[in-house]
Formats: C-alpha cells, structure tokens, sequence
C-alpha cells in the first residue's frame, strides 16, 4: 500500500484515495505533428525499472492532479509536486540522488 | 531422452525408480546459435518448440534470467478460453486451444489439460449486451459460445447465488470446450521437448544488452557472456519494456503487477470455471481442491510481483456476494506477477526497428492461454519473416490506428 501526499492539500492517505494517471511530463502531440512524434505521445512508455515520474489524482479528496517520484522496483515514494511543471523540480532531483546514487539523471 | 508412458512407470516401478532421467538438460552456453530467445516463459518455449517442430530450425537457444517458468507462466491462474471478440484475437485464441486439446500427446508429457468450460456472467445489462454480442461473433468465427440463462447458470454452478443484491447474474457466455491446464507442466513440457530436438534451454542467464551492427542483431551480452545469433526474439512479458531498451527501441507497454490467491483445500464443489467481470473477480476449483481465485491488476508501474492489498479485498468482497459459501474458507497463499499491458489489450508479435530482432510481448492478464498460438504464429515469423496468425498484431498498429479492441473481452484479469 502506497502513502502519498497531495502537494494541493497536504493531506497524506493511502492509495485507495488517490487515482493513478499514468507517466507524467509527456509533451501532448496533436493534429499537425508527424507520425512517430504523435505515436511517442499517444503510446510508448518509457515503462522505467527504477525511478518513475507519475500523474495521480487526489481523486477522493481535493479532486487535483500532482506528480510523484516513485521507484517501480522498491515502491519507495521520494516525493509529490504540483502537475504544473513540465519536469521534475530540483528539490525531488536531489532527493532522489541522495537516495539512488547511480540514478542517471531524468531523461 | 527416453519417452514417458504407462509401460515406463510400470518399468521403473519393478526396479525401485532408479532408471528415470533427467527430464532436460543444463547446458553451458554456447558462442553462438541460429536463434537465441530471451525468456523461458510458455510463449518463449513455445516459439523455439515450433521453430523446430514446423520450421527445422533447431540449432536454438532459449534463456532465462532466473528459473524456467518462474514468470508470470508459473503465477496464473491457467484459464484457458477463446470468446473473444475481433477476428484476429478469435484465430490466435482459438488455434492455441485448439492446440492445448492434444498438446500432451504432442509433447509426450501431461500438462493435464481440462476442458471443463468457462463461463463469464453478465450482471449488468450493459454486460449481457455486450456478450450477446461476443455470442453472434463468435458464430461468425466458428468459436464455439452460448449465451445460457440464470437458470442454466444455477444447474452448471449450483453454489452461485444469482440474486444480488448488488449484482444479480442475468445470465453467461458459456464456452464448454474452454478450461484449465497445470501451468508449469506447460514450460515443462516445451522445454523437454525442446532438449529432445537439441535446443538449449539454460537458466541463470540475464540478458544485459543487446548487440547490432549496421542495424542487424549481432548477439546478446548475458551474465554468462556473449552470445551470437542471426535472429533473436525478446519474449519476456513484464520486462519487455527492459529489453526494447537494450534493443533501442520504445513500447506501447506498461508493467503492472497482477495478483492470485487459493484457498485452502475443500471437497469438489465447482468443476467448472466461473468469471464475474463487473466485480473484477473469477474463480475455479484446482485438482487439489483450492479455490482458485484472481483479480484485477492495479493501475501502476511495478515491478516488484506483489500487488496491492486492496485488490483482493474488492475482489474477495464481490465473490462471497456471488458465492456466499466461501465466506468463510481461509486463505492458503497469495502472489503477484508483473504483466505486460497495451493500451488495446490485445499482444504484440512483431519484427521490430532492429533487423533480426522479433518481440512476442503484450500479453498481459491473460497470455497462458495463448501460449501454443503465439508459440506457432511467432515461429512462423521468426522463420519465414511474415505469418497469418501474427499480422494483425504488429506494434506498428498502433501508430497506423488498427486497434485490436479487446478492453471488453479481456475486461478482467484472466
Ligand atoms: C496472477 C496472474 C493470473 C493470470 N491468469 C491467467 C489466466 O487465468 N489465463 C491466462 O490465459 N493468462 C493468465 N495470466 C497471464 C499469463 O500468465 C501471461 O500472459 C503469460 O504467462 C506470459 O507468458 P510469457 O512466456 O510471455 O512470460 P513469462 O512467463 O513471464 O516469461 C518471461 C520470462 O522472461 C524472463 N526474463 C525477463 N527478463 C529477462 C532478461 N533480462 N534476461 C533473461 N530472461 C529474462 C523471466 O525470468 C521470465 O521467466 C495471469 C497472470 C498473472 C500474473
Ligand atoms: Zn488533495
């Protein structure tokens, strides 16, 4: 069981509260872009073995959506931010390194 | 490799069982072979079986990173079924049942293969319709279904409870000829018959990268050294993701960890399978008596084969409403496995970007099933560069907008 914390509210539940949304930081590709940029989006997943950045929603609390670092193989949660960013603020970046040294950096 | 049959019991029971064999070998890695698959899953074994078997192509290497079967072929839940419901998922489901139906004499070696039928209840009205549908489709594809009344359900299940409250049963599609198999005896099986034609089936071995030259698969790099090959095929379900990575390339594939639960023992109860949708929940009776129970996957990238704790509980809640008498049964074992999802549901048999390179993935909550298919249609693409089975289910469709819908047919967990 997962514990996360909405960055929108602070409140701090288990899982059963939230609702999983998926990778996070995809750039959207829409009519008028090529084939392979739009199948990028719409489709392929990094599907990361190790540290992972998340969309999940406070679905049965304050209804917003934020983004956890998370690792796929442990399930330890490094921290949540606010979905307003299009990559993962320097504050989690250092936690995670602190906590995974060999962690290549977010690509 | 000396066959298996009643006389060989008889024989070895008159002199204490001392002449019994290894059932295959362990050999040490070779430099190089015509093939190399990475994964000794069911559907890995299965292509080698049938690169050998259709294709004389037997001078093959199957690898695995831990032990054979120890994926998510060990961990299911062994339903094996075919009303599906778009044409190409009806062939390939239907050709690997139709498989299963004589594969112990095939691979002289039983994977006890029961077809005891499979029922999936419809207990919404939206649900009935919807398998309605799948009955008229699968007319058309010659897949044997029906869709029965409660009534019918009752005499089949006489432990269901039809009425409710929440999710009274309106009725089931009904496959008689589906069923249930002994899920490790299929790698068993595979690779034993695979060691009989002189393939290597070698255990321990991690891939940890993949070699090309002028994009032309070369060889693997594994924890036992390099290996050469001219044709290689990733068939490692929830580390595909992992391996395309080694390859270069990206999926239309997330890993998600899927769980199982049995009971303890009790006396026949059920000898058919029974599958409620809605509720995210199905169950069996195994030959030992257990309940076989399974659930809904969660919706978030993992890869740790355990799942979360309130998945069962929904999926539990729900079967005591539909099987009031299992109330009160205790629980033996739980387990997760990590499947392969696409965002149609329907897998992925596939040349990839790589020239050489083939992957058979995507097979997510329900591949045990689809194991002699996928085995046959991915030999075949292996060997020849194109097959029947397998056209439809390029990871190119995804980009060209042919989706193979199967959200509803495939709806749980199975
Ligand atoms: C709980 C549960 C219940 C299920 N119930 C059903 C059911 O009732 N009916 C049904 O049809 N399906 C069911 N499924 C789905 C089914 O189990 C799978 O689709 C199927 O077994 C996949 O087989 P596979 O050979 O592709 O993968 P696997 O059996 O997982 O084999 C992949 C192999 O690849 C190996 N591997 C991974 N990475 C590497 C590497 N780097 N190097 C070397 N080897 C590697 C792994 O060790 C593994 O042995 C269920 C799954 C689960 C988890
Ligand atoms: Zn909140």
């Amino acid at each position: 069981m997962l514990l996360l914390t909405c960055p929108c509210c602070g409140v701090t539940a288990e899982e059963t509260e939230f609702a999983p949304g998926g990778e996070a930081h995809l750039t959207r590709h829409g009519p008028g872009s090529d084939d392979d940029a739009f199948e990028s989006y719409m489709f392929n997943r990094k599907n990361v073995m190790g540290v992972h950045f998340e969309r999940w929603r406070h679905a049965y609390g304050c209804g917003k959506w934020f983004i956890a670092a998370r690792c796929t193989v442990t399930l330890e949660v490094f921290g949540t931010y606010p979905a307003q960013t299009t990559e993962p603020p320097p504050g989690i970046v250092e936690k995670i390194k602190a906590k995974r040294p060999e962690w290549e950096g977010y690509k | 490799m000396k066959r298996y049959s009643a006389f060989a019991i008889a024989r070895e029971a008159l002199r204490q069982h001392r002449g019994w064999t290894e059932a295959w070998p362990s050999p040490a890695p070779r430099d190089r072979y015509d093939v190399v698959i990475v994964g000794a899953g069911g559907h890995g074994l299965a292509t080698a079986y049938y690169l050998g078997k259709n294709h004389g192509i037997t001078n093959v290497a199957v690898i695995d990173k831990g032990w054979l079967g120890g994926g998510n072929t060990g961990r299911n839940t062994t339903i094996i079924r075919s009303n599906y419901l778009q044409d190409p998922s009806a062939a390939i489901y239907e050709k690997s049942r139709a498989l299963y139906e004589t594969l112990s004499q095939d691979l002289n070696y039983n994977i006890m293969f029961s077809p005891r039928g499979v029922m999936m209840l419809a207990q919404t009205e939206h649900e009935k319709r919807g398998y309605l549908r799948t009955e008229r489709a699968n007319a058309l594809q010659g897949v044997d279904t029906r869709f029965i009344s409660p009534a019918e359900v009752k005499k089949l299940v006489p432990i269901i409870n039809l009425d409710g409250p929440r999710y009274p049963v309106l009725g089931a599609l009904w496959q008689a000829r589906a069923g249930t198999a002994r899920h490790d005896a299929v790698a068993w099986g595979y690779a034993r018959a695979c060691a009989a034609m002189g393939m290597h089936v070698i255990e321990n071995c991690a891939v940890t990268g993949v070699e090309a030259v002028g994009g032309q698969v070369t060889a693997v790099n594994t924890t036992r050294g390099t290996i050469g090959c001219k044709k290689l095929g990733i068939v490692v379900a929830g580390h595909s993701g992992k391996l395309a990575e080694m390859a270069g390339f990206r999926l239309p594939v997330e890993s998600v960890a899927l769980q199982a639960l049995v009971s303890e023992p009790i006396k026949p109860c059920m000898d058919v399978v029974v599958m409620a949708n809605t509720v995210h929940g199905y169950m069996s009776q195994s030959d030992k008596g257990e309940m076989v129970i399974g659930g809904g996957a969660d919706g978030y990238n993992n890869y740790t084969q355990r799942g979360s704790w309130h998945h069962i509980e929904e999926t539990v809640r729900a079967l005591c409403e539909t099987f009031p008498m299992i109330a009160r049964l205790k629980m033996l074992r739980q387990w997760g496995g990590i499947v392969d999802m696409t965002g149609d549901r329907s897998p992925i048999i596939s040349k990839t970007p790589l020239s050489g390179c083939f992957i058979n993935c995507g097979w997510g909550t329900g591949g045990f099933k689809a194991i002699p298919g996928s085995g046959w249609a991915m030999a075949d693409l292996m060997a020849k560069g194109e097959s029947p089975l397998a056209g439809a289910f390029s990871m190119y469709r995804f980009r060209e907008g042919r989706f193979i819908d199967e959200s509803v047919a495939a709806g749980v967990a199975h």
